[in-house]
């Protein structure tokens, strides 16, 4: 078991394209830490440049307390399950999940008990002699996790391995890889652009766009205390509601200001906000944290907005509203009966307001 | 299938069809009737009573006797397997590495590289065997089967190369990259995982090789000049065609034997042929 250290690392292609720029941070020991961002965000290059798939233009990788940096990948004791699966078509699920204990000389009698007993985790003592096209697309998904715990490697590294299996098949995997690694508790890294996978299976989760680390943190932590705007936009579903607006002090308050409408900032928000006053900014709020305003909510966080569309999801509604230039998406309660273009009103949560600098998209 | 009225799937269809199969057998069904032909019948004229061209009813081995007593086909035969199996060999050995090199290595160039081998293929052999001809001379290698042995590899792995490139390309690079992680070097991720799983394209190429070694004609004819050293295309046409006479009945017989060799190697991997030469790998 170990902890991996990514400090300062750089990826720069043929000069020119830099992929990830200074990522720095530690994946602590039995931790399962997932990276998310949009394609592209360079989640996947730091991922194979831990694996050693790819070199590292500057900085340093840890496994453990070594420095693995121009370590081949077959000595850096690490597991790694692709998204196409990447089983070897040629061989059965055994010789599959044997090569890598083969390829390290170890007793024929060992790997077969280690061969088996991931095979028994994974429920597919029955398909060891099948070839990977026999396979449909959940079983060739355990062979490659199978593939990668008969090593007992320090670190697993995953890279979108559900992404190829449908939604319902995802789900059902999602939570096994979860008990698997609450049952292993090997060190784990996992790339993904679902969101959902992130929030669900982390115990950490890094948030990277462009090649730079937005935000580090426990699921909840990014949910809730967002560090910018990008963050708070790309975690939680429906994503959440951005509002252009100018910041206006009057009568003591603090007010965020809009063609349609206006809010008035909660006190502890409106201190941190105190010196943009004047400026324009972004208000941000989650599509749960809208309710039907009802007699007890304060006017200054109430808004009128058209329905657009409501979408019935049975255990909720989701409406898509618009007050004059800026769309509210809100998740209501499914009783409520509402039809297009009604007009209502809302009422925000004023602890779970989010404000965002519009020039630096960092959270206030 | 093409759908609609029937006459749409006859016009388009199966008439085409039809044709394209008459135009590709014929040839066959003439070089076999002809064999079997007796020499009375196939020096008829066209306009005696009982000419009857498509069909004999006095077949005879006359022709493969023939082959086989008075000319040295056995001998052409042994020659032409010879060196047919023995360039396949070095062509496929070579090919296979270098197509592995261009498509899964980085190294500086390899695109400029693979274009350039590409190249070669490309120029003609009927200018490539003047320069060839002085080479296999300062060798003192004129008149033995290396002559050839040595110079169809010039077409023979430019060729390999490019078709094995092309499937290398085609296996996801995954499946190296986790038998690097599963602890295998680089040489042993080709030998266990890549060759094994690159097995169609490599018969494929193999075939190619082998047929195209196997017709290869001009080489041939300007390398070898004795005739106990001669290849089945070159012999049988310098042997059997002397000035203006055509000795169709042993020419014909010595296209059919000839044609089946290569006849055989086709059927037997056929299935895999097919799936090299489309490609695609399913994990």
């Amino acid at each position: 078991m170990a902890m991996v250290s990514i400090r300062n690392v750089n990826k720069v292609y043929d000069g020119n394209v830099h992929a990830v720029k200074n990522v720095d941070l530690e994946v602590r020991d039995k931790e399962f830490m997932v990276f998310v961002g949009p394609s592209g965000c360079g989640k996947t290059t730091t991922l194979r440049m831990v694996a050693g798939l790819e070199a590292i233009t500057s900085g340093d990788i840890l496994i453990g307390d070594t420095v693995v940096n121009e370590l081949p990948p077959m000595d850096r004791d690490i597991a790694m399950v692709f998204q196409n699966y990447a089983l070897y078509p040629h061989m059965s699920v055994f010789n599959n999940m044997a090569f890598g204990l083969k390829m390290r000389k170890f007793e024929k009698s060992e790997i077969d008990k280690r061969v088996r007993d991931a095979a028994a985790i994974l429920g597919i003592e029955t398909l060891l002699d099948r070839k990977p096209r026999q396979l449909s697309g959940g079983q060739r998904q355990r062979v490659a996790l199978g593939r990668a715990i008969v090593r007992h490697p320090q670190v697993f590294l995953f890279d979108e391995p559900l992404s190829n299996l449908d939604a319902k098949l995802r789900v059902q995997m999602r939570v096994e890889l979860k008990k698997l690694h609450e049952r292993l508790g090997t060190t784990a890294i996992y790339v993904t652009h679902d969101q959902i996978e992130a929030m669900t299976l982390g115990d950490r989760v890094v948030v990277m766009k462009d090649g730079v680390v937005q935000q580090v943190g426990e699921p909840l932590e990014l949910y809730n205390t967002p560090a910018n705007r990008f963050v708070a936009g790309f975690i939680g579903s429906p994503a959440m509601n951005f509002a252009e607006v100018t910041l206006s002090a009057a009568n003591g308050t603090l007010w965020a200001v809009a063609p349609g409408f206006r809010i008035g900032l909660p006190a502890a928000l409106a201190e941190r906000a105190a010196g943009l006053a004047g400026e324009p900014a972004t208000l941000g709020i989650r599509p749960e944290d809208l309710h039907i305003a009802g007699a007890g909510d304060p006017p200054e966080l109430c808004l009128e907005v058209e329905v657009e569309v409501v979408e019935q999801l049975g255990s909720e509604i989701v409406l898509d509203t618009r007050a004059a230039d800026t769309a509210f998406v809100a998740s209501v309660e499914p009783t409520l009966r509402v039809r297009m273009h009604d007009r209502l009103r809302l009422a925000m949560n004023p602890n779970r307001l989010h404000l965002f600098d519009a020039k630096t998209e960092a959270a206030v | 299938m093409i759908e609609g009225a029937l006459w749409r799937k006859w016009v388009f269809y199966n008439i085409p069809l039809i044709l394209f199969v008459f135009v590709l057998l014929f040839p066959f069904y003439w070089m076999i009737i002809t064999t079997f032909r007796p020499d009375g019948e196939l020096y008829r004229p066209w306009n005696a009573a009982n000419y009857q061209p498509f069909w004999t009813n006095n077949p005879t081995l006359d022709h493969i006797l023939y082959l086989f007593e008075e000319t040295s086909f056995a001998r052409w035969m042994l020659n032409t397997m010879f060196i047919a199996i023995v360039s396949t060999i070095i062509s496929l050995f070579c090919g296979v590495l270098a197509g592995y090199a261009l498509a899964r290595l980085n190294f500086p160039f390899a695109g400029g590289l693979g274009t350039a081998i590409f190249v070669t293929y490309l120029v003609p052999q009927t200018l490539l065997f003047i320069p060839l001809a002085e080479i296999i001379r300062n060798f003192r290698l004129g008149d033995t089967p290396w002559a050839l042995i040595l110079t169809y590899p010039t077409f023979l792995i430019p060729f390999c190369t490019w078709l094995m490139m092309g499937y290398f390309k085609a296996i996801p690079k995954e499946l190296e990259e986790c038998a690097r992680i599963d602890g295998a070097s680089r040489w042993k991720a080709m030998v266990y995982i890549i060759l094994p799983v690159a097995v169609p394209g490599i018969l494929s190429a193999g075939i190619f090789a082998f047929t195209l070694s196997w017709n290869e004609f001009i080489y041939a004819l300007v390398f070898l000049s004795s005739p106990d050293q001669k290849t089945v295309p070159v012999g049988v046409t310098s042997e059997l065609i002397r000035g203006d006479v055509f000795f169709w009945g042993p020419l014909m017989a010595g296209a059919l034997l000839g044609s089946i060799p290569v006849a055989i190697v086709y059927s037997f991997f056929v299935e895999h042929y097919v799936s090299g030469i489309t490609g695609s790998v399913k994990g």
